[in-house]
């Protein structure tokens, strides 16, 4: 008896944080996406109902969000994947530099992500005064100066998209190397000898042996990638419906607070539908992975 | 003789293939490289350029010839940049110190305590690692303005002072410190609580460190939350200051005093991650993602 | 496939940079492997014959010196051309391919006329998997394995190109003791079947003596002496060779050679003509000692140790260099353990004299 008690007092300031913070929102959060009408300030509602969904999905910012969202999703997730994987297997060929290059590599893990998107925002603005580091480059090799920041759609979502690689990549090239590292060098050793080429040995042996890891980065990859927002911040500000660059997860904070905010009941339906499509997400990587897991 | 030369002739061609090769990887990963390190230089190059040369230069200089420490006094006076700099000192160290408190108590108490219910409470823990903060935040936004605790640290730092999947690493690290020490311990008649703090924590003492680093990133870095329950700048972190500087501050055009202030937030942490690069890189993929 | 050695040097950078320099894995190693032999490199452990097995195969080159494979220099050739199969200590055999697969993987790399279809390759994976008995495993996934037969598989992998020399690392140092016995003498068999040249490196005297044709003993990247097995053994060039080979170990003493004789302690124990009086080490194999009560060395009894078809003496002595001596005797022997002191005469055969400065043996005559 003494001992339960001893226990449960250890566990004691955990379980009041977590049961206040997350057990408690994780209910009522549900039951306010289906509150009709709740009022901030009276807190009071008319009705439940589905109302809510109803309005986020026929919302246009919404919708606007969950494609920006989707686009950013389907980009930077191969994309940094992939390059990912280059930079690994490039890294693991010159053991030499390794050190350097990976410390270079890290560096945007360790930064500020609000800081640093506003010097993404310098290099790539277009303005009355300048048009810009990156504008300079697109004319050396013979374009026309875009506003990256300010100016039409799909030149902001290739610097979302960029600069969300730039920030996703240390993490990743970070996981693979020491996945690569760890693959048994006895086995590209025995390849060696038996003259397997290079391509062959990537796609018979390399690969699958770091396929775990490639999938749980995907999930994890896909995951972030949906709860995108502090990112499109930096570059664009807090008005990202303005800007036409919102996310879902910005759209539930905009919901919550913010120049159209005070609506919680909106915000939890977003919030709750964002927390489907990425559940229904994970699971499908979950069963590929299991599928075409080879151990 | 002739398969000699067969043979020199693939040994060349080895040689040769080689080296191409390895020209190929250097220069991807030089590339690379630059689009890391580039931001940070032109960053550190536009804050030191004078606010007439920065404005006068319709295609950008890569140099400065003229370098000027003006704009970092114009960061700490123009706008509050010292406050938001101590704002966040003191939050990452309050949530820092009261995450680990509440961690390593619970980590003991799954690793080396036997109570009732524990088996059932740990699966539940472990299911909460599966919820995204941006479900829960919400409700805890509504929490703690009801609490009118908007505008204060205990708003600030209550919310994020648990973390299940610090909880888990820790409890897995416990577990591995043999249990004999234990029962030497309980043998010589040792508390449970000096047990933990005398022998525990010194052993653990790698992987602490590791979690400290990983919160301390977390906290530095913290925008979302911070944003949601201050609207007042006595409290803005150095995200929202940054944040309220780009929107507020110094007029919009002053990008080079911007660029100071984004240097001053960046430096702490780039400071740490080289003292500590090994623990970071190695906590980091032990299994901390980013937010 | 003869292979010839040619003044072998490799040398490491230093892995302390602070310290610098170079670390000499093998110096000026020369010897000939004649074709289709079974060949022992032996050594303790960091004595360069991995390094040596490597420069064969062609994962390393070598700083100095050449290699040939029967009349081609092959010394710069990267190890496909070579036509060598390598079986790894840990056997490297990829986990998530069947044992088929594992097997034909070697096969799926020729390119050209060389190339082989689906069904040829099957086929010489089979006839590699019958050579070393695994053929009714194809099937399965190497953990699915036990440790002689993923040993097996790795073999099998390494043969299936039928190679002009076959290369092993330490191949039984993974198996427990009783398959480690069976599968040397299933390496021996698969070696006489084939006729391929092979080399395979141990840390095991006991192993390498036991089924090589040749010994080959190495100490710190230095060749020691090459020959068969018995000769290696009976006649060690050096003390070094003489202690490593054998068990229980040789037993070596501090002793004089004075006037023909030689002294272990204040004890003459031996004639030896044609020796000058000088210091030297005396090494006496643990079969080298006679009961004897007339003998003429006499140290401190022990105790008797008892294992059956023989039993070891266990004796102290001042000038013995080590904890105890060890004398193996046959059974019937009769001991007198209630005394305090035994005595041996020694076999000359037996018995060597090594230099005190060099270690070189020095030779001598009954």
């Amino acid at each position: 008896m003494k001992n339960n008690l001893k226990g449960w007092l250890y566990l004691l300031p955990a379980v009041i944080f977590l049961g206040v913070f997350m057990v408690y929102p994780l209910i009522d959060v549900i039951v306010y996406s289906f509150e009709e009408g709740y009022n901030f300030a009276s807190q009071s509602y008319t009705g439940t109902g589905l109302y809510n969904y109803s309005y986020v999905l026929r919302d246009p910012y919404f919708t606007q969000a969950l494609k920006n969202t989707f686009i950013i999703v389907i980009i930077t997730v191969p994309l940094s994947t992939g390059l990912a994987l280059l930079i690994s297997l490039g890294l693991s060929s010159i053991p030499k530099v390794r050190e350097l290059f990976q410390t270079i590599y890290f560096l945007p893990y360790v930064t500020n992500t609000l800081a640093v998107g506003l010097v993404f925002m310098i290099l790539f603005k277009k303005t009355a005064y300048t048009d810009g580091m990156v504008n300079l480059l697109v004319k050396a090799f013979g374009g026309e100066a875009v506003d990256f920041i300010g100016g039409p759609y799909w030149a902001k979502m290739f610097v979302m998209c960029f600069y969300t690689i730039w920030i996703v990549l240390p993490f990743k090239i970070l996981i693979l190397t020491s996945a690569l590292a760890s693959v048994n060098e006895t086995y590209y050793k025995a390849a060696k000898v038996d003259g397997t080429r290079p391509g062959r040995i990537f796609g018979r042996i390399t690969l699958p042996m770091i396929a775990p890891m490639i999938f749980y980065l995907v999930i994890t990859g896909f995951i972030g990638a949906f709860k995108a927002y502090s990112d499109e911040v930096a570059l664009f500000g807090t008005d990202l419906n303005a800007a036409g660059m919102n996310t879902i997860v910005g759209y539930v904070y905009d919901m919550l607070y913010g120049n159209s905010g005070g609506y919680p009941s909106f915000a939890s339906a977003a919030a709750i539908i964002l927390f489907a499509i990425v559940f229904t997400i994970t699971c499908i990587n979950l069963l590929l992975s299991k599928k075409s897991s080879v151990f | 003789m002739s398969n000699q030369n067969d043979y020199d002739r693939i040994e060349r061609n080895a040689k040769r293939r080689k080296l191409i090769k390895n020209t190929v990887i250097y220069i991807f990963l030089a590339i690379w490289g630059l689009m890391v390190l580039f931001p940070f230089y032109w960053m550190i190059l536009s804050s030191i350029k004078s606010y007439s040369a920065y404005s006068s230069e319709y295609i950008p200089k890569f140099f400065t010839l003229s370098p000027t420490l003006q704009n970092y006094s114009e960061a700490f006076t123009a706008v509050p940049l010292g406050k938001y700099f101590l704002n966040t000192l003191i939050f990452t160290l309050c949530t820092t110190v009261l995450m680990m408190v509440v961690i390593i108590l619970a980590a003991f108490a799954f690793a080396r305590l036997e109570f009732r219910g524990k088996n059932i409470v740990f699966a539940l823990f472990l299911s909460l690692m599966m919820i995204p903060n941006e479900l829960v935040i919400i409700t805890n936004f509504v929490t703690i303005t009801d609490l009118g605790l908007r505008n204060t640290f205990a708003g600030l730092i209550l919310p994020s002072v648990t973390s299940v999947f610090y909880i888990y690493l820790l409890k897995e690290n416990f577990e591995a410190i043999p249990e004999e020490l234990y029962k030497a311990a309980k043998v010589d008649g040792t508390s449970d609580f000096k047990y933990l703090v005398r022998v525990m924590l010194p052993i653990s003492q790698p992987t602490i460190v590791t979690i400290i680093i990983l919160k301390v990133i977390e906290c530095w870095n913290s925008y979302v939350w911070p944003r949601l329950i201050t609207d007042n700048s006595n409290y803005f972190l150095v995200s929202n200051g940054i944040q309220e500087i780009r929107e507020n501050g110094f007029g919009r055009e002053n990008i080079p005093a911007m660029m100071a202030a984004v240097v001053v937030i960046s430096v702490p942490l780039i400071v740490l991650f080289l003292i500590f690069r090994k623990k970071i890189m190695a906590g980091v993929s032990r299994g901390g993602t980013k937010g | 496939m003869k292979v010839v050695l040619d003044h072998l040097t490799k040398k490491f950078p230093n892995r302390n940079k602070k310290v610098g320099g170079f670390v000499v894995a093998v110096n000026d190693f020369t010897f000939e492997i004649p074709d289709g032999k079974l060949i022992g490199l032996l050594g303790p452990s960091g004595c360069g014959k991995s390094t040596t097995l490597n420069l064969i195969c062609g994962l390393e080159k070598p700083t100095e010196g050449r290699i040939l494979f029967g009349d081609d220099d092959v010394t710069g050739l990267p190890p496909e051309v070579r036509g060598v199969g390598l079986v790894f200590q840990n056997y490297a055999l990829y986990p998530h391919l069947t044992v088929e697969e594992n097997i034909m993987f070697p096969l799926g790399n020729l390119r050209g006329e060389e190339k082989l279809t689906k069904q040829q390759m099957k086929d010489k994976a089979l006839e590699a998997a019958k050579l070393v008995q695994i053929d009714s495993l194809m099937e399965r996934k190497p953990n699915e394995l036990s440790g002689g037969q993923q040993q097996r598989v790795a073999i099998a992998r390494a043969l299936v190109k039928m190679p002009k020399v076959l290369l092993l690392d330490e191949p039984l140092s993974n198996l427990d003791a009783r398959l480690r016995l069976q599968t040397r003498e299933e390496l021996r068999r698969i070696q006489n079947e084939t006729g391929i040249t092979t080399v395979f490196v141990t840390h095991d005297q006991e192993e390498a003596m036991s089924i090589s044709d040749m010994i080959v003993v190495m100490k710190d990247g230095v060749l020691q002496q090459i020959g068969i097995p018995q000769e290696v053994y009976d006649e060690p060039v050096n003390l070094f060779v003489a202690k490593f080979l054998g068990t229980p170990a040789i037993n070596v003493f501090e002793g004089r050679v004075k006037g023909g004789s030689l002294y272990i302690g204040e004890d003459s124990v031996l004639d030896v003509k044609g020796v000058d009086d000088r210091d030297v080490y005396v090494a006496i194999r643990p079969e080298g000692f006679i009961v004897d009560d007339s003998g003429r060395m006499k140290c401190t009894l022990l105790r008797r140790e008892v294992m059956g078809r023989d039993s070891s003496v266990v004796a102290k002595n001042d000038a013995f260099i080590g904890e105890t001596i060890r004398a193996i005797i046959s059974s019937e022997t009769k001991v007198d353990t209630s005394k305090p002191d035994i005595r041996f005469s020694l076999k000359p055969a037996k018995t060597y004299l090594f230099d005190r400065s060099t270690e070189e043996r020095i030779r001598f005559s009954v």
